[in-house]
C-alpha cells in the first residue's frame, strides 16, 4: 500500500499534475507520525510513511492548503473523505486545487491503547500478520492489532469514500457499526448520573485547544472563546461552567456538521471522551430526522438547515423527559 | 539515609498528611495525576504525570485582585492569603529542574511575582528517582541526573525499600515528623541503584539529542533557518505542548465582570495562539510560522541567552507524548542540528 502510494504520488509531482502532496511523515519512534506536505521526490523517498498509526486527518489541511499556489495530491481515508466531503459542502475548500486519491483503512492503532497494556519504553512496533511487535527498552512484546485499535476504528461507519478522485486498494461500503452503544448507555441514566459522569470527564479538560483546532467541523476563522469581542473569550475554565460551556457550545456548533471522524477523542491529552458528545447529536438527529450522516453524501440536505414537514415539534423535548 | 519498607508508604503518607496537605501521583483516566493524600489513595507506578508539576506553583488559573463597583466608589480587594503549607512527594528531577527555570523568571527576575513565591515558600518537594525512564525522556541532554534529583527530600524506591535523604530544612523537619516508620541505614544500595539508573538513562533513545549548532552564536542562523517552514505547516496551533510543558511559563491577565464589580485573574497563555500579547497595535506574529518558532527559539535560544545557558527545557516528553501531530522539541531541535529523525 505504501509503495504504490509513494510510486503514484511521484507520478503526479513528475508530471506536473500537483505540485505538493499531503500526507504522512515518519517520527522518531514508529507511532509518532506527522502530517506533512511534500514537494519533492527525494523528500517522499525518505520520509513519506502509511501504516497502522496515519490516524491524522489530513482534510482539515485543506483549507489552508486549497488556496495556495498549484494543486495538491492529499491521500485520504474513507472517515476523512467525509471531513472533506462536509468542508466542501460548507465551501470551505477549494475543490479544482486538489487532487484526492482515496486508500483503504482497516483502522489504526492507538498508541495509549499500547501504553495501557503496559507496553512502555517502546521503540519500534512491526506488523507481523494481524499483531504487532513492539520493541521498548524493557524488551519485546506481541500484541494482536484489534486490541490496540483506536476506539473509533472498532466501530467504524464505512469503509466507502465520500469524495475521491482515484482509489488505491478496495472501496468497501458503509457498514454496520455499533458506535451508538455507549451513548444509549448515558441515555439510560438519570439526569444526575449523567450529569456527574460528564462532570467527572470534563472536569479534566485542560483547555488546551487541541479537540477544537484538529476538528474539521471547527472552522471558523476566528472562534468565539479566542475572540476578545464575542464576549466568551475564555482561554481558561475558571470554574465547572465554563468547563461544562466549552463543550457544550463546540458540541451545538458542530452538530449537524460532525462527521464522527473521531479526531477529538484522539488527540485529547486528558483522555476525554469527546466523541460521545457529538454522537448524541448524530444519534438525536437520526431519530428527528431519519438516517443522517454528515458527510456521507455531499448532495443531500442537512436536516439542521432544512426544513420539512415531517421535522419534529419542539415539544419532542417534553416527550423525551427533557423537563425533568 | 534512612529507609522504610514500601509495605509502610501509607503509614508515610498519613503521617505527614496530618500536619499538612500531601499531594501524590495516582493513576487516573487520564494517566497519572497529582491528587490529594486521603486514605485509600495509592501512589502510580508510572515514570511520570501527564500535567506537569508547576501547576503546585503556577496554576492554570489564578485569583490576582477584585475591585468592588458601588457607584462611583471603587474598592480594590487584594484577596492574597498566605497558603496552607504542602507536600509535593514523587517530583521527577526533570520537574524539579523545572522549578528552578520558573524561579529564574518568578523569583531571581524582579520583580518578584508574589503569588509564586507564596507557594513555592510553602511546598516541600520530595522528589523520587527514576526508576522506569520512558523512550520520550531526555533529560539527561539537559544536564539532568535522573538517578539523584534534590528537592527537599530524595527518595528512592529499590524492591521492598524506600530509602529517604533529607537535603534541606524543611526536609528534615519533615523527616523527623514521620520518624518512627524509618531507620538509619547506608547508602551503598542506593549508589548501586544510582549507577543502575544511570545505566537505564544512558540506553533512552533521544539521550544524544545535539544542540550545539541552536545557540545565541547561531541565532540569526537558527532564526532564518528553512526548516521552520517545513515543520510549522502540520502544527495546528492548539497550545497542547505548552500546557503539559512544566517549564511553559506564559500567562494572560484577564477580568470577569460580577454581580459587584470586576474580577481579574490570570491564566496560562501560549505563544502559539493567534491573540497572544494582542496589543493595540496589532499581534507581534502574525503567521502561525512565525508563532511556532517562538516556541522553541524561546527554548533553546532566547532563554539561554538570558539564563546563563540553561535552557528552558527539561526533556520531559510530555509535547512528545501529548502534540495531536506529534511535532515537538526534539524533531525541531534535529531539523535545525540538520539530524534525520531515526
Ligand atoms: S483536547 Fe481535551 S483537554 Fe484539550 S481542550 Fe479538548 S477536551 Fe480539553
Ligand atoms: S518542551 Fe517538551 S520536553 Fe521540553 S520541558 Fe517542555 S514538555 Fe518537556
Ligand atoms: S525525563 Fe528523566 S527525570 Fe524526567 S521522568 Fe524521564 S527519566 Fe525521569
Ligand atoms: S506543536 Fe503540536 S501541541 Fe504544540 S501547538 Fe502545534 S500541534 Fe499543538
Amino acid at each position: 500500500m505504501q509503495e504504490a502510494m509513494k510510486a503514484r504520488a511521484k507520478e503526479l509531482l513528475a508530471d506536473g499534475s500537483v505540485n505538493r502532496v499531503a500526507g504522512w511523515k515518519i517520527g522518531e519512534f514508529s507511532y509518532d507520525i506527522t502530517p506533512a506536505i511534500f514537494e519533492t521526490a527525494e523528500e517522499i523517498d525518505r520520509d513519506f510513511v502509511y501504516d497502522d498509526f496515519c490516524g491524522a486527518n489530513l482534510s482539515k489541511y485543506l483549507i489552508s492548503q486549497s488556496r495556495k499556489e498549484g494543486k495538491i495530491l492529499v491521500f485520504l481515508k474513507p472517515c476523512d473523505s467525509y471531513s472533506f466531503a462536509q468542508l466542501l459542502k460548507e465551501h470551505r475548500i477549494i475543490r479544482e486545487n486538489v487532487y484526492i486519491i482515496g486508500i483503504e483503512c482497516y483502522g489504526k492503532a492507538d498508541i495509549n491503547k499500547i501504553r495501557e497494556k503496559g507496553i512502555d519504553g517502546v521503540l519500534g512496533i512491526k506488523e507481523s500478520g494481524s499483531s504487532f511487535v513492539i520493541d521498548s527498552i524493557y524488551g519485546e512484546a506481541t500484541v494482536p492489532k484489534m486490541d490496540v485499535y483506536a476506539e473509533r476504528c472498532l466501530v467504524c461507519k464505512s469503509k466507502k469514500h465520500a469524495v475521491y478522485d482515484e482509489l488505491i486498494g478496495e472501496e468497501g461500503d458503509v457498514v454496520p457499526s455499533s458506535r451508538f452503544d455507549k451513548v444509549a448507555e448515558l441515555e439510560a441514566m438519570t439526569p444526575d448520573e449523567r450529569f456527574e459522569f460528564w462532570r467527572g470527564e470534563l472536569s479534566r479538560c485542560i483547555r488546551c485547544n487541541a479537540c477544537r483546532n484538529v476538528c474539521p467541523a471547527c472552522s471558523c476563522e476566528n472562534c468565539v472563546f479566542d475572540n476578545p469581542n464575542s464576549g466568551i473569550a475564555n482561554k481558561a475554565a475558571a470554574d465547572s461552567f465554563e468547563e461544562n460551556m466549552f463543550h457544550i457550545i463546540r458540541a451545538f456548533h458542530v452538530a449537524g456538521r460532525c462527521t464522527d471522524c473521531g479526531e477529538c477523542s484522539r488527540v485529547c491529552p486528558q483522555n476525554i471522551p469527546l466523541h460521545l458528545l457529538n454522537r448524541k447529536f448524530i444519534k438525536d438527529i437520526n431519530e428527528f430526522y431519519g438516517e443522517y450522516q454528515a458527510g456521507e453524501n455531499p448532495d443531500e440536505k442537512a436536516p439542521l438547515t432544512n426544513f420539512t414537514f415531517d421535522d419534529c415539534e419542539p415539544s419532542i423535548v417534553y416527550k423525551r423527559g427533557g423537563n425533568q | 539515609m534512612k529507609k522504610m519498607q514500601a509495605a509502610n508508604l501509607n503509614d508515610f503518607f498519613r503521617a505527614a498528611a496530618a500536619a499538612e496537605t500531601v499531594y501524590l501521583p495516582v493513576d487516573s483516566a487520564d494517566g497519572a495525576r497529582f491528587m490529594k493524600y486521603e486514605d485509600g489513595v495509592t501512589l502510580s507506578m508510572a515514570c511520570n504525570t501527564t500535567r506537569s508539576a508547576k501547576d503546585f506553583f503556577f496554576p492554570q488559573v489564578e485569583n490576582l485582585v477584585d475591585f468592588k463597583v458601588d457607584g462611583k466608589k471603587i474598592e480594590v480587594i487584594d484577596g492574597r492569603e498566605e497558603v496552607e503549607d504542602f507536600v509535593i512527594f514523587g517530583v521527577r528531577a526533570c520537574d524539579l529542574a523545572s522549578f528552578e527555570i520558573l524561579d529564574r523568571v518568578y523569583l531571581n527576575t524582579p520583580p518578584v511575582d508574589s503569588y509564586y513565591k507564596n507557594r513555592r515558600e510553602h511546598g516541600t518537594v520530595i522528589t523520587l528517582a527514576c526508576g522506569r525512564p520512558q523512550e520520550t525522556c531526555f533529560c539527561k541532554v539537559f544536564g539532568i541526573d535522573a538517578a539523584d534529583p534534590a528537592g527537599d527530600v530524595t527518595c528512592w524506591m529499590l524492591g521492598d525499600d524506600i530509602y529517604f535523604r533529607a537535603n534541606t530544612e524543611k526536609g528534615e523537619k519533615l523527616i523527623a515528623a514521620c520518624g518512627s516508620l524509618l531507620t538509619d541505614v547506608d547508602e551503598a544500595p542506593v549508589e548501586n541503584a544510582k549507577t543502575a539508573i544511570r545505566a537505564m538513562v544512558d540506553k533512552l533513545p533521544i539521550k544524544d539529542l545535539k544542540l550545539d549548532k541552536i545557540s545565541e552564536r547561531h541565532l540569526l542562523e537558527n532564526f532564518n533557518s528553512s526548516v521552520w517552514k517545513d515543520l510549522y505547516e502540520s502544527c495546528i496551533g492548539c497550545g497542547t505542548c505548552t500546557f503539559v510543558c512544566p517549564t511553559c511559563q506564559c500567562f494572560d491577565v484577564r477580568e470577569f465582570k460580577t454581580n459587584e464589580g470586576v474580577k481579574r485573574f490570570r491564566c496560562w497563555d501560549s505563544c502559539m495562539y493567534s491573540d497572544f500579547t494582542k496589543m493595540a497595535a496589532g499581534n507581534n506574529r502574525l503567521s502561525q510560522l512565525e508563532r511556532f518558532r517562538q516556541r522553541f527559539m524561546h527554548k533553546l535560544v532566547y532563554f539561554p541567552a538570558n539564563n546563563d545557558g540553561v535552557y528552558s527545557c527539561v526533556g520531559c516528553g510530555r509535547c512528545l507524548k501529548s502534540c495531536p501531530i506529534s511535532m515537538n522539541i526534539v524533531k525541531v531541535a534535529k531539523a535545525l542540528g540538520g539530524e534525520a529523525n531515526e
